[in-house]
């Protein structure tokens, strides 16, 4: 009896390392194909390339970075990703500290009137003509300010800040302290993990998110790298003409690919994510915690 | 439980506290702020009751009731399409909704925490890169030059298929990108829930001669049941949002019948053909029932585990 359990708990071990291990290649796969297909040279990478890079070489970005509109696509996203972060994340935590306030007027009603937009919103349409009636439409803006106060954040900031002791704040007070300082010198400090937590989960989504470049921006020179990649997506053939207009390159753009401009833009896109990636996954675990147990 | 906070506040009231008018003032760019983008396109739903066209002012608006909810009616059968879509969609990841939990369980299980270690990190990857991303990567591994065909040529198979383009795969194919995509990210919170559970349980079972598949049936399943069914229903109250931008990004002539939900309806109609009127009236509906639903689960928890789900 005892054997049969030990062999059984054996053959699970093995199925369960198996199967497990497929999946994470499953993960794993698509990325090193994108990294080896973007560092193979064009021309022997459409004879396949599977398991090592053919023909090492880094011209592939060099030639993607001069393609008109990444530089400039490139710049627009990393603004937009650190303001966009820096302020939803201000803006929302100063909120929660606020709300954390009881002798603050209305504070109740403030709460859930910021709560509920998180169950109803106006829809893709309402909210299009909305910020198009305040000229957003082609602007900068529009990345930034419609989303200043995430509900979320402020929930999750308020129920962190909830369980600081009020005596450190009160100590800073009774010295002169006023709400601003107490809460960028005293509670802001003290909350570093919630902010890292929250930090990682929207610069994450301000990096990825295009699809307001899709319906808001007209003018290509607020286009952001995700939308880039998009349009790219959309239209293949058009990719290697860009490739030929482009004097600098025109020398090599015959051997150049679309399938490997558009693999190398991909890369360009995801390096970043990839590079950060581990260091923050400590981070958003516990988040996911915190959100759970409110949730 | 307010009551009392009502009486006590009442008292209060009749002397302003500056302290407490201060700290409203400071909230009150973020309450305009929070109104003028969440609250003000709400007020947009009266538009379902307008003859809205693009560059005409309000006052020249003539209201039409329910004319445009009429009209759903009238384009019946792409409505009903999108809503078939949805549905299925919705369905086929509410069937998957118990793979994050079996993961978990599996991830727990293996010997080594090293790899275990490596293969969270792996697993959870993909989501956090955005839909466009997963459409180039498969498009570089699927389309008719992919690595996938490549590879069936090369072992002579005259077999060749482009998944991106295969309108009877289309829902499949959704859906395994979906589990792909959100598994290692879904089991987190599954994980978190096992490694809460008590330890004594374990040991008190393996007294009584429980081996290790006992103890995952009685106890670690019991132990994420409670998250499983709260998520479960969450995920009810979103049936009729599928998600948007999966099936914006893998959209395509071939595969657009079959991945146009709801979303994607009302952004035709509304963006592209530039109907405000008659797109704000189906996302009304849609708001609706999903609200409805939201309602409906939370009360169903109130009721069943004596807690509210929002």
């Amino acid at each position: 009896m005892k054997k049969n359990v030990s062999i059984s708990s054996f053959v699970f071990d093995i199925i369960n390392f198996v199967v497990l291990t497929v999946f994470g290649f499953l993960c794993f796969y698509p990325f090193y194909y994108m990294l080896i297909y973007s560092l193979s040279d064009p021309v022997e990478a459409t004879k396949g390339v599977a398991l090592l890079p053919r023909g090492l070489t880094l011209k592939n970005y060099w030639a993607v970075i001069h393609l008109e509109e990444i530089p400039l696509a490139t710049v627009v996203s990393v603004f937009r990703t650190i303001l966009a972060a820096v302020i939803t994340i201000g803006c929302s935590s100063f909120l929660g500290y606020l709300v954390t306030k009881k002798e603050m007027y209305f504070r109740k009603f403030i709460y859930r009137y910021v709560v509920a937009t998180m169950y109803v919103g106006g829809g893709l349409i309402p909210t299009y003509l909305t910020l198009r009636a305040y000229g957003l439409r082609n602007t900068f803006f529009v990345y930034i300010i419609p989303g200043a106060i995430s509900a979320y954040y402020v929930v999750l900031t308020k129920t962190f800040f909830e369980q600081i002791p009020e005596s450190l704040e009160e100590s800073a007070m009774l010295e002169g302290a006023g709400i601003l300082t107490c809460w960028a010198r005293i509670v802001m400090p003290l909350s570093k993990p919630i902010l890292a937590t929250i930090a990682v989960f929207s610069l994450v989504a301000e990096w990825n998110y295009w699809f307001d470049s899709h319906i808001y921006i007209t003018n290509d020179k607020l286009y952001t790298l995700q939308y880039v990649l998009y349009l790219y997506n959309q239209k293949a053939q058009s990719v290697a003409d860009a490739l030929k207009i482009n004097p600098i390159l025109s020398e090599d753009a015959m051997k150049i690919t679309p399938a490997t401009v558009r693999m190398t833009i991909t890369a360009v896109v995801t390096i970043p994510i990839l590079m950060v990636y581990p260091f923050m996954q400590r981070y958003f675990v516990k988040g996911m915690m915190i959100g759970a147990i409110k949730g | 439980m307010n009551s009392h906070l009502c009486k006590k506040n009442k008292k209060e009231v009749k002397r302003i506290n500056p302290y407490g008018l201060k700290l409203f003032l400071l909230a009150l760019p973020f309450v305009v702020l929070v109104f003028m983008f969440r609250y003000v396109p709400l007020l947009g739903w009266s538009l379902a009751f307008f003859n809205y066209k693009p560059g005409l002012s309000f006052d020249k608006m003539q209201f039409v009731g329910l004319k445009y909810f009429k009209l759903i009616g009238f384009f019946k059968e792409d409505v009903i399409n999108a809503l078939i879509n949805t549905l299925v969609m919705s369905g086929l990841s509410l069937l998957t909704s118990p793979l994050p939990v079996i993961f978990a369980i599996l991830l727990t299980e293996l010997r080594s925490s090293k790899f275990r270690k490596v293969l969270q990190t792996t697993v959870t990857l993909p989501h956090f890169v955005s839909w466009v991303i997963v459409y180039s990567l498969c498009f570089g591994l699927f389309s008719s030059n992919g690595l996938v065909n490549n590879l069936l040529l090369n072992v002579g198979s005259g077999k060749q298929f482009n998944l991106l383009a295969n309108a009877d795969k289309a829902w499949l194919f959704m859906l395994y990108l979906g589990i792909w995509k959100s598994l290692g990210w879904d089991s987190i919170i599954y994980l978190a829930a096992i490694s809460s559970i008590e330890q004594t349980l374990y040991e008190a079972a393996k007294i009584d001669g429980a081996g290790r598949f006992r103890c995952i049936w009685h106890i670690v399943i019991p132990g994420v049941m409670p998250t499983f069914i709260v998520l479960l229903l969450l995920q009810v109250s979103n049936i009729l949002s599928a998600g948007f931008e999966k099936y914006f990004a893998f959209n395509n002539v071939m595969v657009a019948e079959k991945l146009e939900v709801l979303e994607m309806y009302i952004y035709r109609i509304g963006i592209g053909t530039q109907d405000y009127s008659f797109a704000t009236a189906v996302g009304i509906i849609k708001s609706a029932v999903s609200l409805t639903l939201l309602f409906s689960v939370n009360s169903l928890a109130k009721h069943v585990r004596g807690e509210s789900l929002i």
